[in-house]
């Protein structure tokens, strides 16, 4: 009788082929897709990318972060001045939004770490605050107020033209495909990064930290240097997300680049409506949040009131989330990281 | 004599800053719990203390002795159904349903009061002032000064010379142990949650009388009332005062050099005693 | 006057108690005797209310109480010293003390003073941090601060552990003190012989059932090795 450790599961494998048909479907969609669609995709895939990263910090890494909008912020910002004051075209200049992230996150881990629970969580936003108090000192890029990009730069950004030959569509439409391609290419890399990350020993120790940092330190688990991986990764992948939204937007400021509800309250509310610490619990959280938003945004301060009172109806009655109501229901998978024993002829259901 | 006039003026401003975490600080200390609907709970309670000086015609300081058993009230039931079923070893769960009752409460006051500016007249008290040596000071600014120091004198008589108190410190050593002396963790927090509700009330009398205000301004008081509460240390009232007062100097020094970098300075002066002291600057012997 | 009733007790997946039947009659000092991991410390939490059970697993005064809170169950009477002597470390001496009549003063001896004539190093030492105290001083606070509620049943959960044999004679030297007063003890201790010289009956456990219960003369040496130990093949 064999007996090895897996975490495939069969709904994992079937989730598997249907990802990759819909990364092929999103791929195709500009064909036939008007461009009001195209915006909302741009929206959820990108408040995606920053709900799966915020998931990977809390939901996984245990760092209870409200700063986040500190990434997305210095990420557009990052992305600005590379194209205003140095010139860059403004696709290429994304990466700097990733790299402005991760050099904001040296500093405020190395700050943060020194801090536990909720003094972290607070210190996260004052960080936040900081950051974004002294980016409105920098009047080069419109200091309190703000700029837009120059209209040279959106105008001949690299492949709008050639996309909008293409689907011969305008510049502006052209240029949302453009920026949904790459919100679709961010979200799927984020997705399947995090995946494969918590499919490594990597992803074993974050949970055995999680559950227990004392006993995961004594069985020789960094837990630090991963707290470290984690933040840094977030970091990184925030501020390319931010810096793609202003790509999109072309227009920044410092309050809107770094508010605390868009870039922060909204991703840990589709977390949360999700379920935390699962990679599926965002995906279903942002359609969700999409479809409430669309169905209720027009109703003001009452829909939002209503999101708070949901975000804590969830938390009192399903702490885990819709996505652990289903997943309690019917041990469905689909993106599996447990390791389990699966003996030769063993047809229990594992997990 | 610039700076004497600067440093009574941050003084002052702690004061306030320090009432508007006194409540936060009870509430942390016993239970561990970060409240991040705080700032707008004061919101909240400058608006019914607004309501009964319109409605009632009454002075806004016996309006606010109307309004602060209300607040006990309405906290102590926030913390009996809703905060006792989330506390525990996760900080998370606490977090987050302190959060959506601040998008929630934040939006159902813009729908009920709208988004307009408002304050709380007190009359002739508005404009009063009285000169200490080379300084004057509004009268306002120093009542709220004294009534920071007064609550938070009173609060430290309840938390070491009552039964009260005792039961406060002891649930928070350790609620299972005080549950076997007969004490109810879950009654003794919602009482603490009522108690910081009535700081809350004074505190919001103090900020609806100084300034306008309107259903959006909590978040930015809350990011204060945390930078005062942890910079004194958990559990440490007098500790909060001193928070609140660095918070305060740092900023109108701040002010005082470039108006642009009041709430930079006193951010930067959170972090810089977190680097020294990552408890605090009082904190207890034990956790 | 106190009776538990085929009661179970598990923390999550693993079961500590497999039905347990003990009787503590009014007066009585009934001695838990078992090794470590017997489920001694188990039993004492699950009637004082720390573990929740169904409520007929518990009869106190006949009436059930297995699903009370720890609050709820003190407030009838019945005390508990923990094990590790769990004093508040924010509190003094003297503190320690009062918050263990706070909530319920039963008439009866018991007061501040009488704790003091008892533990007299106590009175000494009352505004002291309640921790800055030796294990053994420590251990008196432990006692005088149940005591303060003037219980009707006093469970006290391994006061000896981790203490000198002088300190431990000390603290037992109390116990005819507190018996007087009319209070049941229940006591759970490791000191086979210490058991046996202090309680009117013992029961034994070994993972997580009764093996063994009597009154001390009536038991063989023999009888408790094995009920202690398990069966020697």
């Amino acid at each position: 009788m064999g007996a090895r450790v897996t975490v495939a599961t069969r709904a994992g494998r079937a989730a598997g082929i249907a990802a990759l048909a819909l990364l092929a479907l999103g791929l195709a969609l500009p064909a036939f897709a008007g461009r009001a669609m195209i915006q909302d995709l741009f929206f959820i895939l990108t408040m995606l990318t920053l709900a799966q990263f915020w998931n990977l910090l809390a939901g996984y890494g245990g760092l209870v972060s409200v700063g986040q909008q500190a990434f997305v912020g210095i990420g557009a910002y990052a992305m600005f001045a590379g194209v205003i004051l140095a010139g860059w075209d403004p696709v290429p200049a994304i990466l700097l939004g990733g790299l402005a992230g991760l050099a904001l996150a040296v500093p405020a881990a190395w700050f943060a770490f020194r801090l536990q629970g909720a003094y972290f969580a607070i210190a996260t936003w004052v960080l936040a605050e900081v950051t974004r108090l002294s980016v409105a000192q920098w009047k080069a890029l419109g200091g309190g107020t703000g700029t837009s990009l120059p209209r040279e730069a959106t105008s001949d950004m690299a492949f709008v033209a050639a996309i909008g030959r293409l689907f011969s569509v305008r510049e502006a439409a052209a240029r949302d495909i453009l920026a949904y391609w790459l919100a679709l290419a961010l979200a799927a890399a984020t997705v399947g990064g995090i995946y494969a990350l918590l499919r490594t020993r990597h992803g074993l120790a974050l949970a055995a930290v999680r559950d227990n940092t004392e006993a995961a330190k004594a069985v020789g688990v960094d837990a630090v240097r991963l707290k470290w991986l984690v933040y840094l990764i977030a970091a990184f992948g925030t501020g390319l997300a931010g810096a793609l939204v202003y790509v999109q937007k072309a227009r920044i400021s410092p309050d809107a680049a770094f508010s605390v509800t868009d870039w922060t309250a909204y991703v840990i509310f589709i977390v949360v409506i999700g379920g935390i610490g699962t990679i599926e619990g965002p995906i279903l959280g942002v359609l969700v949040f999409f479809a409430l938003q669309s169905a209720f945004a027009d109703y003001g301060s009452w829909y939002l009131m209503a999101l708070g009172l949901i975000g804590i109806a969830i938390m009192l009655f399903a702490p885990r989330g819709l996505w652990g109501l289903i997943a309690d229901r019917t041990g469905l998978h689909l993106f599996p990281v447990r390791r389990r024993l699966e003996t030769g002829h063993a047809t229990t259901r594992g997990d | 004599m610039i700076w004497v006039n600067t440093v009574v003026q941050g003084l002052m401003l702690g004061g306030l800053y320090a009432l508007f975490a006194t409540g936060l600080s009870l509430v942390f200390g016993i239970m561990r719990l970060v409240n991040l609907a705080h700032g707008d709970l004061i919101v909240f309670a400058a608006f019914a203390i607004l309501v009964i000086v319109e409605v009632l015609g009454l002075d806004p300081f016996v309006s606010a002795l109307l309004a602060a058993p209300l607040l006990f009230a309405a906290g102590w039931a926030l913390q009996r159904l809703v905060l006792n079923r989330v506390l525990g070893r996760d900080i998370l769960p606490p977090l987050l349903v302190t959060f959506g009752l601040s998008v929630a409460l934040q939006n159902g006051m813009l729908e009920v009061f709208s988004a307009d500016s408002r304050r709380i007249r007190s009359g002739a008290l508005e404009s009063a002032s009285v000169a200490l040596g080379p300084v004057t000071l509004g009268m306002l600014p120093l009542l709220t000064f004294a009534s920071a120091v007064a609550a938070i004198f009173l609060l430290n008589r309840i938390f070491y010379a009552t039964a009260l108190g005792r039961a406060f410190r002891a649930t928070s050593d350790d609620p299972v142990t005080a549950s076997l002396m007969g004490i109810n963790p879950r009654s003794v927090f919602a009482i603490a949650t009522g108690l910081a509700m009535v700081t809350v009330t004074l505190a919001a009398l103090y900020l609806g009388m100084r300034a306008n205000f309107d259903p959006s301004i909590g978040p930015a008081r809350l990011i204060y009332a945390f930078e005062a509460v942890i910079i004194g240390g958990l559990g440490s009232l007098w500790g909060t005062l001193a928070g609140g007062i660095i918070i305060g100097l740092a900023q109108t020094a701040g002010a005082a050099v470039n108006p642009e970098w009041q709430i930079l300075a006193g951010h930067l002066a959170f972090l810089v005693v977190l680097l020294v002291r990552p408890r605090g600057l009082f904190p207890r012997a034990f956790d | 006057m106190l009776q538990t009733q085929g009661l179970t007790a598990s923390y999550g997946q693993f079961k500590a108690l497999f039905g347990i039947d003990i009787r503590v009659d009014a007066g009585e000092c009934v001695a838990i005797i078992g090794a470590n991991g017997a489920g001694k410390t188990t039993l004492m939490r699950a009637i004082a209310g720390v573990l929740r059970n169904a409520p007929e697993m518990i009869l106190h005064r006949g009436e059930p109480i297995g699903d009370m809170a720890a609050d709820r169950v003190m407030r009838r009477g019945i005390a508990m010293v923990p094990e590790g002597r769990r004093l508040f470390p924010s509190l003094t001496v003297e503190e320690n003390l009062l918050i263990g009549g706070q909530v319920r003063r039963a008439a009866g001896p018991w007061d501040l003073a009488a704790v003091h004539r008892l533990f007299p190093i106590l009175k000494e030492r009352r505004s002291n941090p309640a921790t800055a105290l030796s294990g053994g001083q420590q251990q008196m606070v432990a006692i005088g601060r149940a005591l303060m509620s003037n219980p009707e049943v006093l469970l006290c959960d391994e006061i000896s552990l981790g203490l000198a044999p002088v300190v431990i004679r000390d603290i037992y030297a109390a116990l005819p003190a507190i018996r007087a007063t009319g209070a049941a003890v229940v006591l759970v201790e490791q000191d086979i012989a210490r058991a046996l010289a202090v309680a009117d009956r013992v029961y034994c456990l070994m993972e997580g059932r009764v093996t063994l219960e009597g009154r001390p003369r009536e038991l063989t040496r023999e009888a408790i090795h094995a009920a202690y130990f398990g069966a020697l093949a």
